[in-house]
Formats: C-alpha cells, sequence, structure tokens
C-alpha cells in the first residue's frame, strides 16, 4: 500500500468511527440541529475536505461537472435539509469506492510494469580494451558490448565471443532458455543467464527489439477501442445531462405541488447515482489487463481496438508457407523398391552433396552421418532435371520424373504429396524420396479452435495446386486458394472482405515481409516472429512472439473474454443506474440506498474487469 | 527530442485524457502522450525549448489534478 492509500484508509477508519459515535448520540440525547450539525461535521469534513476543495478548484479552472463536484452538491444539499447521517455516510461511501478503485488500478499497473521490466538500464561499452558503463542510447552499430551473467541484453546484436544461455520469456512467453553461441543473435529484452558474452552492436536502442516493444505498451492505450470511446464520449454528455435532469426534479414538480424540500431530496439522491465512474475506470481496465494477459503469453497487442476486433473474427485467412508449415523442406518419407531404406537414402545423400539447392539439403541433413568425399566421382548436374553421379562402383541418378525419362528408366508415381527425388542406380530404378513442408505441430489444433468458435478458415498460397490442397485436407482449413502471385492475394483478401457480415472481421496472419500489403488490408494483421524480424513487428497489429501459431487460438479465446467482461460491466453498470435513477425520481429509492448503488456497482465493475488479467487455460 | 517521463500519482484516467489533451496544444510541442495505465508522459518537442515545455506540462498535471507530479 502507498502512503497516499493508508492515509485515506486511516481517514475511512477514523471517520466511520465519528460517524458511529455522532449516530448513537444523537439517538440517544437527541440534541437540536445547532448541536447534531457540528458533530456530524467533523467526521463530514475529514473524510470529504479533499472531495470540497477538488471541486472548488476545479470549478476556478473551469472544470465542472465531474465526480467532486456530484459528491459536494449531493452531500451539502443533504446538509441543508438535515440529513446529516446520511451527508457523511454518501462521503464515506465514496471514499472507500475511491480507495477499492485506487487499490485496483494500481494491482493492474502492478502486473503490467512486471513486463516493462524489460527496460535495459545500462550497456558495459567496451572500447579501446577498457570498459565503461553507458547509457544504451549511446551506443552505436558497430561496438562491442560486455554482458555478464543476470544482466539484460541492452542492444541487438551478434556474439562475437563466449557462450550462455539467454532467457526469452519476457519476449516471448517461453520459459525454457535458450542456448547460444558465437555468431548467434542476441535479441535485447532477453536476460543473459550463465556466460560473459561479447556483443556486437547491430541496431542502435531507438530501433532495437526491446524499445520497439516499450513503445508498442506504452503506445498500446492510444489505441482506443469502439467500446472505450463510447465510454468516453457517454461520460462527457452523461454528466452534465443528469445534473440538468436533477435540477428540473427539484424546481418543476414544486412549481406544482410546492413540497421544495422532498423534491430537493429526491434530486439529490438522483445525483449521487448519477456519477459514471464505474464505467469510466472498468472498461479501460478491463482492456489494459486483457492487453496485459496476454503479453505475458508472448503475444503483443498493439492496442485495444484491435483486441476487440479480434473478438469479432469472423473469416480467418492463413499463408501457407511459414505460417501453417515450417517453411523448410524435410524428408516426410522414403520408398525404395528393393534396397533399404537406409541404401536409398545413403545414395541420394551421397549424389546431392556438391549441391546446396534446398532439396539437396534437406536430403543430406537427414542422413546426418559423414559423407567419404572420395567415393564422389564425374558430377553432372543437370538443370531443372537433377544428378548424375558415380559413387563408389555404381552410377547414381537423383532427380525429378524428367531426368528418369531422359534415361528412358520408368519412374513409379507416389501417393503422397511433396517433391519426390527420384533415384536410380546403375540405369535401374531404385525408389524415391518424399520431400515436403512439414506443418507446424500447433497450426490443425488452431484452425479447430477457430472453427469451434465460428470463424472461417481461408488458406492462400503461391505454392501448386496438389500441395495446397493437401495441407488444407489435413487441417481441415475451409477454403483454399493456390497458385497465387502476392497481388492475387491482395484481391481473395479485398473480395472475401466485402463477403463478411457488416460488423464480422478479417484477420490475416502471414509471415510479415512479402505479405505487408495484405496484413495492412486485413481487419487484423497477425505476424508470426516478432525475435529478430522488424517488419512484422512493425506491419502487424497483433505479433506473436515465439511463432507459435497455436498462440492464434489463445488470442481469439482471450479477446472473447475480454469483451464480454466489457459488455457485462456495461450492460451492469448501465441496467442499475437507470434503474435507480427511475426510482429515484419516485422518491423509492433512499440517498443510502443510491450510495450503494453507485459505490456497489463500481466495485463489482471493477472487480469484474481485474478478471482479464487472470488468464484462464 | 522525445522524452519520457514518470507521472507519480496519476489516479484519474479521465484526467489523462485532459492533461494529454492540454499538453498537445503547448507552442513547440509536436507530440504528446499521457498513458494513465503505465503512469507515463511522453513529449515530443522542440530541442531549444524543451525544458520549459516540460516546465509548462508539470504546471497543466498540477492544474488537473494538484497531486500529480512529473519524475525528472
Amino acid at each position: 500500500m502507498s502512503k497516499k492509500q493508508k492515509k485515506s484508509l486511516l481517514r475511512i477508519i477514523l471517520s466511520a468511527v465519528l460517524l458511529i459515535a455522532a449516530a448513537v448520540f444523537e439517538h440517544i440525547a437527541e440534541p437540536s440541529w445547532y448541536i447534531a450539525l457540528p458533530i456530524f461535521l467533523v467526521p463530514y469534513i475529514i473524510i470529504g475536505y479533499d472531495v470540497l476543495v477538488k471541486s472548488v478548484k476545479n470549478i476556478a479552472h473551469g472544470q465542472v461537472f465531474d465526480e467532486n463536484f456530484l459528491m459536494a452538491i449531493a452531500t451539502i444539499g443533504a446538509i441543508a435539509t438535515g440529513q446529516y447521517p446520511e451527508a457523511v455516510f454518501v462521503m464515506l461511501f465514496y471514499q472507500v469506492g475511491e480507495f477499492f478503485q485506487n487499490w485496483a488500478v494500481g494491482k493492474s499497473r502492478q502486473s503490467i510494469s512486471e513486463l516493462m521490466d524489460i527496460r535495459p538500464d545500462y550497456a558495459n561499452l567496451i572500447k579501446d580494451g577498457e570498459i565503461t558503463t553507458v547509457d544504451p542510447y549511446d551506443v552505436v552499430i558497430g561496438d562491442i558490448i560486455l554482458i555478464k551473467p543476470g544482466e539484460k541484453i541492452p542492444l541487438d546484436g551478434e556474439i562475437i565471443e563466449g557462450s550462455s544461455s539467454f532467457d526469452t520469456s519476457a519476449l516471448t512467453g517461453e520459459s525454457l532458455p535458450r542456448d547460444v553461441g558465437v555468431s548467434d543473435k542476441a535479441t535485447s529484452g532477453c536476460v543473459n543467464l550463465s556466460g560473459v558474452i561479447k556483443v556486437k552492436v547491430t541496431s542502435e536502442f531507438g530501433e532495437s527489439t526491446v524499445n520497439k516493444i516499450l513503445e508498442l505498451i506504452e503506445e498500446s492505450s492510444s489505441n482506443k477501442a469502439a467500446s472505450e470511446d463510447f465510454i468516453t464520449k457517454f461520460a462527457k454528455y452523461y454528466t452534465p445531462i443528469v445534473v440538468f435532469c436533477a435540477l428540473a426534479l427539484a424546481i418543476i414538480p414544486t412549481i406544482f405541488t410546492g413540497e421544495f424540500k422532498m423534491w430537493l431530496m429526491r434530486a439529490l439522491t438522483f445525483l449521487v447515482i448519477s456519477c459514471p465512474c464505474a464505467l469510466v475506470i472498468s472498461i479501460p481496465l478491463s482492456f489494459f489487463g486483457g492487453i496485459g494477459g496476454a503479453s505475458r503469453k508472448g503475444i503483443l497487442i498493439k492496442g485495444s481496438c484491435y483486441l476487440e476486433n479480434l473478438s469479432k473474427a469472423e473469416i480467418a485467412v492463413f499463408d501457407k508457407t511459414g505460417t501453417l508449415t515450417e517453411g523448410t523442406f524435410s524428408v516426410t518419407a522414403v520408398h525404395p523398391t528393393d534396397i533399404s531404406e537406409e541404401e536409398l537414402i545413403e545414395y541420394a545423400a551421397y549424389a546431392e552433396y556438391f549441391s546446396e539447392h534446398p532439396i539437396a539439403c534437406s536430403v543430406k541433413s537427414f542422413y546426418g552421418k559423414e559423407i567419404d568425399k572420395s567415393k564422389i566421382h564425374d558430377v553432372k548436374e543437370f538443370a531443372g532435371h537433377g544428378i548424375e553421379a558415380e559413387i563408389g562402383e555404381h552410377k547414381i541418378l537423383a532427380g525429378n520424373k524428367k531426368l528418369c525419362e531422359m534415361h528412358g528408366i520408368e519412374a513409379d508415381d507416389c501417393e503422397q504429396t511433396g517433391t519426390i527425388l527420384h533415384i536410380c542406380i546403375d540405369w535401374k530404378y531404385a525408389g524415391h524420396i518424399v520431400i515436403s513442408d512439414k506443418i507446424k505441430e500447433n497450426s490443425a489444433k488452431m484452425i479447430t479452435e477457430l472453427k469451434n468458435n465460428g470463424v472461417k478458415n481461408v488458406m492462400l498460397t503461391g505454392d501448386r495446386d496438389a500441395v495446397g490442397k493437401d495441407v488444407a485436407n489435413t487441417l481441415g482449413i475451409d477454403e483454399v486458394h493456390t497458385e497465387l502471385l502476392p497481388t492475387d492475394k491482395v484481391n481473395i483478401v479485398e473480395e472475401l472482405i466485402t463477403k463478411k457480415s457488416k460488423n464480422g472481421k478479417l484477420l490475416f496472419s502471414g509471415d510479415g515481409i512479402n505479405d505487408a500489403p495484405v496484413l495492412a488490408r486485413a481487419d487484423i494483421g497477425i505476424a508470426m516472429g516478432g525475435i529478430g524480424s522488424d517488419a512484422s513487428i512493425e506491419a502487424a497489429d497483433i505479433v506473436i512472439m515465439d511463432d507459435d501459431i497455436g498462440k492464434i487460438g489463445t488470442a481469439l479465446k482471450l479477446s472473447k473474454r475480454t469483451l464480454k467482461i466489457v459488455k457485462e460491466n456495461i450492460a451492469f453498470a448501465l441496467g442499475i443506474k437507470i434503474s435507480f435513477l427511475i426510482l429515484g425520481a419516485f422518491g423509492i429509492t433512499t440517498m443510502w440506498m443510491a450510495v450503494f448503488a453507485d459505490v456497489g456497482v463500481s466495485v463489482i465493475a471493477i472487480l469484474n474487469s481485474m478478471r482479464t488479467l487472470r488468464e484462464k487455460n | 527530442m522525445k522524452k519520457n517521463y514518470k507521472l507519480q500519482d496519476l489516479d484519474c484516467a479521465n484526467c489523462a485524457a485532459k492533461m494529454e489533451a492540454a499538453i498537445k496544444k503547448l507552442d513547440g510541442v509536436n507530440d504528446a502522450k499521457v498513458s494513465f495505465m503505465t503512469q507515463r508522459l511522453t513529449i515530443d518537442a522542440d530541442d531549444e525549448k524543451f525544458e520549459a515545455i516540460v516546465d509548462e506540462a508539470a504546471k497543466i498535471c498540477k492544474k488537473i489534478e494538484p497531486d500529480c507530479l512529473i519524475v525528472r
């Protein structure tokens, strides 16, 4: 608890005790008003002096109609009509509500500031063999910095000496440390865990990952959601309207009935209920909690409007390569005819040894054993076909179907999709190896999750039709467009946007570099790969820091939950307020009940909005 | 020049919005942001007037929320 909070708690307790004492005294002694008034004024002043001072000050500054003003008017009015205990109680309860709000906001801020803890305070700069501690802002590209265990990486760079492991959890939510060594990237914002390393800086602080993320979090509250904007506008008109209604309620019926005191009391009750604080504080708090909860899971959301849009997602469009799939080729099947699988792979790896083609690389990495170069002779490469080589005593052909046909050898067809590498040994067909892009582990789970939430999935790819359809079928995607050029992708997204309902939103997820135009066109652009990929951080509205596609499902659930809480709060607060306003106007509610309604709504709404901070799996 | 300050005892969300609007209107200020949740003020202003602008901003914050201080 801060000093300020302790002070207000003390005031609350003190004035509550004095109020009870005064009420008991009044009940027993039944004193006349000139004795009762000063007795009740003591707790009133203790609890309410700052509200009175603030409301006078604000009027002097031309800021009328704030909550201080409402409370001052209502309580002074109650005192003027002889309702002393009510006046003190209203003020007391208002302060309890304020105290509670303060505490709740402080709590949420705290959990966010833990996230902000990634800001590095210094860098150890190595210059002319000496180490000096400097501000990260003063380090320039090409400088060498030293990072000791336990320190934060202050700037992005490349490790030139030493090895260590990094705690990347602040950026990715991933708790497993990452092992790094010479020539690996050091991403700012990570924490160096075990060894001393030297890093050559590759970007200035302003452009570094950590600074970009901090800016994002700091600015996220400025991209307001529609419901947040609605509340701000609502509060602007609501308070003056209620004040004038109260004024009318005090004056107009009095003209006809003459019972001024009764109508004044009703008008004051009206004022007490009128405070829009429950909404003004709980709605931004809900969004902020949602964004904070997401960032703890490695999902960066650039503003509450994107969180709101995400909850309305109707169509999800995905790029295939690199998003739903790994984007790297690997051997997925080996089909030999007479020889063993190992032998087939061995011949293929030897034949492809000198080639740097992605297919060749994946075969070599799948083989994984040392290659005896002395066995390889006479390598001939036929562009667009494959390789002919002499391995030991055998003549090997490794390539596509055309290569086999060129030599008059019949090649088998394979039922699996992907790139097929056919192998012939001594002009005889020996089998084939299937190489394809592996589907990411969590893709299928995410697609199912989206489907369960009523989102239609569409896949776009520049890849061949057979490959694209195969991936789409495996994942259960609803619609697939294949063999596309980058401009086609934008056109298809444009078309899909016209097809969705008016309030529905389209989300697009791609790797962010060649998909930038589509990311910008979509209602919600989600980029994969926060670490080290500047372009994607900038183009997208939501960044998934650790490349885990499954987190799209998590983000969707989180956004739906946040918006549900926001709607609950709006409906609950407005419902209670409006019904109490009506009841108050007819004199059914007393001022006591009005205070309970006002503070109670605030407290419940705040508690409800704090649920967004707590993650639910 | 762009600088970021911590705001102490910024307790009211509405006040933060008012402060931001008022600081933005100051002469020489290119952009200003007051974040209620992170309790931070970001000022982007002309270099030569920067100190004077921060002084002005401090006055504005005090006027709107008497307890609020800019930590420098």
